[in-house]
């Protein structure tokens, strides 16, 4: 039995170089929400876990300018709720985060935990699809910005290679009369698994869209980016015939299957009915503001 | 004694228990540790079904740490062809469920268990046993078991002359159906189906044994009984009783699931193999695996009334799952559906059936929630079709004294139609209702038990008193006694201490399950209690000089009976304490009985539900529960325990059910998506309290915990139909099925 190594890294050079030497047998630990219990049930068995939350950069929140905002990779739940600004900013990316688990596992539970896990049903993975987040990567070579709609691969596959490890994700500059949502559908209120999620983010000027970002999640083997959308909502009022467009093309884009969790059936359906609630309360987010 | 104006029974006291567990210190049985101890881990089957070709523990044995490998050799064997009964569980089928001998009949069913220095070890060495199986098929539902052609988990069981998974039936029989309903203006006849659901207690199956060298085992555990511990572990390890102490723990939750055994056999015989105390812990995933859940079930209930709303015949048929041994609770089914109701023609019959299914165990009122469910669906219907408030119904044929139950007793005294009246007058039944809201309710009936109990009091030599009884407390029974024992010795609530004993401390107490344990309790505390002040008063006599039937016991004192009897000071407890060792010695006394007399518990719930239209979504908006609980000795826990039942019936009607693989493997083996209500998924579960006192207890006492788990699946299936305007006729009413009826496909 080989037993598990364990580096709490200091520096991201550190970290990249252990993970690197590893040979693909090593895994970034930041809350650990999903790694210890895939450890200890036996689905994952790395020979070094490499603990990242000691690294100054991946756990803190950073303003590059005003409104424009750089989140570390282990920063926790708990962490993000506390920013204000962010929260006013970004109320779609930190409503889908906070649905991550009970109280207790928020304050571990990390946006980059929730993306690097891999999992199609990931709840703020949509929300940052949608708010247009790039991950930022630091790897052998140096570092590089992929937008989140192409880090995933499959279920429990990114894009990342051996030696690359996700810094922090970036947000744009956000616009005013601008707001995002994200609203899933479980069984139970809390402590659930989303059957189908929904990240919207939009733009309104004098009541008509002028930027539109539309995801979904467990519904595919990734999270999706539904590219249409925002040719079809762009310039429109979002009344009902153009939500009832949207609507239909979300349920096409969907190529989910039949799980424990839902039928294909009930969660093509869910996407369509979830897309229009998502948009509907972000335009009250908008005229709220 | 029911009528009395009392000072303690009724009142919210300090819980005994409360400020041990709020504060970690309580002691679960996996908090247990010895010295020397090792860990057991248990290898279980990877198929639902397969004949063992052959088991080679070798390489698990050569491991270093492994100290102990067990297979079905190592623990007693009943033979197949008579039962072996231990109340309701048959040792035939308990030595094979806690480990497989010949075949593994579901997966997860134990075949070997590795004890060694570390539970790292013994799992690897579990992984080390090689078994060959010859993997034969399977049927994990009731309807792929009763095929013709359906695989046979047992030859020897026979149904109609052949072997059969159908492994026992049971009828009841009042009048004849048939005139029944000829005489019927509306009959209405449906097909109801229910999936097996866990009781879902939060502490898993866990203990430590130690078998000393000199043969005597000391076993800590989690159950629900330390005397069926020690009879089952007795019977499957061939050590006599008299050579085990079964000691409880305080329990994190069993609702019927903890009174079987499942570790406690395997881990005695290892450490009688070592000579090293033995603990085991079940994870979550073996937990949901292979302990009991309840019955998935199937059946068919037809009723016909009148127009005016008399009921003048009903029939169940219900088929339950065992699991893979028989055992299915079709008693609860069959017995206690028609219980609320005076029904001239009446007709049930239960059938068990087994599959490969983890055994089923007891679950808080086993078989009547599937039995309630048809039946008060149904009267829904028959009320809408005579445009009768189904409440209104259910009074017009309601059971009361006298009536003679479909199951057969005569009901003496209870409170079924005042759980109606104050359904009717509740401001909940009037109030108005939103958009896609329903409102449903539905009444229940659980038998409620009594049985073996046996109580010690003594009075401490500084005048206290410590209450010891024989069943570990689920639901409240030591606040409960403490308030009754205050009441009867007439002394201050906080000068008793109660205490559960282990099996070497008092005498036999049947285990803590079908309500029973307040009941009976309280009347081996009371006759206890009886037997000391008797005890006080001749004491009070010696001191005094005069006779003890001169003396009376009030408040807490004895006091000459009258000024015939003479003039001295009343004589406390404490003086009577103080002066115990020249009076006669240690004062105390225990009583030990087969208690009778227990009565039925019947409720009426009422439900309101919102459902999202759109995505099938069914929220519990608000509950109400009514019962008639005979006598509240401690308000507080009686309330605790109806809203108890409600919860787990709102989880057992929307949102719970085990779901099996094409494998035949349990797929949902953890809560995320076995997906029991959290907090935020339950209204406020508000609680009317009855008290129609049980004429043949001395306090009143009726069973309370699991009449309340009987209504909720009706209640709230009528609640959905009245908001989307289908029925559902199958649970759990889980949203994707739910957005189907909606849109009628």
């Amino acid at each position: 039995m080989s037993e598990t190594q364990y580096l709490a890294a200091k520096t991201i050079e550190e970290a990249v170089k252990a993970h690197s030497k590893a040979n693909g047998s090593a895994r970034f630990l930041a809350g650990g929400t999903d790694l210890l219990v895939q450890i200890k049930s036996g689905i994952k068995k790395p020979e070094l876990v490499i603990d990242v939350k000691k690294i100054v950069e991946l756990n803190s929140i950073k303003e590059l300018s005003d409104n424009e905002f750089v989140v570390g990779a282990s920063v926790s739940g708990a962490n993000l709720n506390r920013n204000h600004k962010f929260a006013k900013l970004w109320p779609g990316v930190l409503e889908a985060f906070r649905l991550i688990g009970s109280e207790q596992i928020q304050g571990r539970a990390s946006l980059g935990g929730n993306l690097c896990n891999g999992s199609p049903a990931g709840d703020s993975v949509p929300a940052l699809i949608a708010a247009g987040c790039k991950a930022i990567i630091a790897g052998p070579d140096g570092r590089k910005e992929i937008p989140i709609e192409n880090f995933h691969k499959g279920p429990g596959k990114t894009i990342l290679e051996n030696g690359e490890m996700l810094v922090s994700l970036k947000f744009p500059k956000r616009e005013i009369n601008s707001s995002d949502v994200y609203l899933r559908m479980t069984p139970r209120t809390e402590m659930d698994i989303a059957v189908v999620g929904c990240g919207v983010n939009i733009s309104l000027e004098n009541n008509i869209c002028t930027a539109a970002r539309v995801s979904l999640g467990a519904v595919a083997p990734t999270p999706l980016l539904i590219e249409e959308a925002s040719e079809i909502m762009v310039g429109t009022d979002l009344n009902s015939d153009v939500l009832d467009k949207v609507a239909a093309l979300c349920m096409q884009a969907c190529n989910p299957i039949n799980d424990k969790r839902g039928t294909i059936d009930y969660r093509t359906k869910v996407a369509g009915v979830l897309l229009k609630r998502s948009v509907l309360i972000a335009i009250d987010r908008i005229k709220g503001n | 004694m029911n009528e009395i104006s009392n000072k303690w029974i009724g009142k919210n006291t300090v819980r005994p228990d409360g400020a041990e567990k709020v504060t970690g210190r309580a002691q679960y049985s996996s908090d247990t540790t010895m010295p020397g101890m090792i860990w057991g881990h248990v290898l279980r089957s990877p198929h639902p079904h397969a004949k063992i070709i052959s088991i080679n523990t070798k390489k698990a044995e050569a491991l270093e740490g492994v100290k102990s490998v067990i297979t079905s050799k190592d623990i007693v064997d009943f033979p197949l062809d008579k039962p072996v009964m231990l109340g309701i569980q048959d040792m035939r089928w308990m030595c094979r469920n806690i480990m497989a001998r010949d075949k593994v009949l579901f997966h997860g069913h134990p075949l070997a268990a590795v004890a060694a220095t570390t539970e790292a070890i013994a799992e690897k060495a579990c992984n080390l046993i090689e078994v060959e199986y010859e993997i034969l098929p399977w049927a994990i539902d009731i309807e792929d078991a009763i095929k013709d052609d359906a695989p046979i988990l047992h030859d020897h069981i026979h149904f109609d002359g052949k072997p059969s998974n159908i492994a026992g039936t049971l009828e009841h029989k009042k009048g004849d159906i048939e005139e029944g309903f000829e005489k019927a203006d509306v009959i209405i006849e449906r097909d109801f189906k229910t999936e097996a659901v866990h009781q879902g207690y939060l502490e898993t199956h866990s203990c430590l044994v130690s078998v000393a060298a000199d043969g005597r085992a000391t076993i800590w555990s989690s159950s629900q009984g330390q005397f069926m511990v020690r009879a089952m572990t007795s019977f499957l390890t061939g050590i006599p009783q008299s050579n085990i102490r079964a000691i409880p723990a305080e329990i994190g939750g069993g609702f019927g699931g903890k009174t079987i055994v499942y570790l406690e056999p395997l881990a005695t015989v290892m450490s009688q193999k070592t000579g090293r105390p033995v603990k085991i812990v079940m994870n979550r995933e073996d937990t949901m695996r292979a302990s009991g859940p309840t019955s998935g079930s199937k059946s068919k209930i037809k009723i016909g009334a009148t127009k005016d709303g008399k009921i003048v015949a009903a029939q169940g048929i219900y088929y339950l799952q065992a699991g893979a041994f028989p055992g299915s609770p079709i008693r609860g089914a069959a017995g206690c559906s028609l219980a609320p109701y005076d029904i001239p023609n009446a007709h049930t019959f239960g059938y068990d059936v087994v599959s490969n299914r983890s055994k089923v165990a007891a679950y808080r009122a086993p078989g009547a929630p599937i039995g309630a469910y048809g039946v008060e669906c149904v009267l829904d219907e028959i009320a809408e079709s005579l445009k009768i408030c189904p409440l209104e119904l259910r009074k017009i044929n309601a059971a009361k004294e006298g009536t003679k139950a479909v199951h057969g007793p005569v009901f003496p005294k209870m409170g079924y139609i005042e759980t109606l009246d104050a359904a009717i007058n509740h401001p909940h039944y009037k109030a108005p209702l939103g958009k896609h809201q329903g409102r449903g309710v539905a009444s229940g009936f659980w038998f409620n038990a009594g049985g073996e109990s046996s109580a010690q009091l003594n009075i401490t030599e500084d005048g206290n008193v410590v209450v010891t009884t024989g069943h570990p407390d689920v639901g409240g029974s030591r606040a409960s006694i403490a308030n009754i024992t205050a009441e009867l010795l007439g002394i201050n609530h906080d000068r008793v201490s109660v205490l559960i004993g282990d099996t070497a401390t008092i005498g036999y107490s049947n285990l803590t399950g079908g309500s029973r344990v307040l009941f009976a309790s309280a009347l081996v505390v009371t006759e206890s209690a009886q037997i000391v002040i008797n005890q006080l008063k001749q004491r009070a006599a010696k001191i005094w000089g005069i006779d003890e039937d001169a003396i009376d016991w009030e408040n807490g004192e004895a006091r000459p009976a009258g000024d015939n009897a003479g003039k001295f000071a009343p004589l406390t407890l404490a003086e009577i304490a103080d002066k115990a060792t020249a009076t006669g010695g240690p004062i105390g006394a225990g009583y030990q009985v087969n208690t009778e007399g227990a009565e039925g518990g019947f409720a009426t719930h009422i439900c309101d539900v919102e459902v999202d239209m759109d995505l099938g979504i069914v929220r519990v908006k608000r509950y109400t529960s009514i019962q008639d609980v005979g006598k509240a000795i401690h308000p507080d826990y009686v309330e605790g325990q109806l809203q108890g039942g409600c919860a787990q019936g709102i989880g057992w009607a929307l949102s719970e059910e085990y779901i099996y693989n094409k494998d035949g493997h349990l797929d949902n083996t953890g809560f995320l998506d076995y997906r029991m209500p959290v907090c935020s998924d339950l209204p406020m579960l508000d609680t009317v309290i009855i008290e129609v006192p049980n004429p043949k207890h001395p306090q009143g006492v009726r069973g309370v915990g699991e009449v309340p788990l009987v209504p909720p699946l009706a209640a709230i299936s009528n609640a959905v139909y009245q908001a989307i305007g289908k029925r559902s006729y199958s649970l759990p009413m889980s949203p994707p099925k739910v957005l189907k009826i909606i849109e009628g496909s």
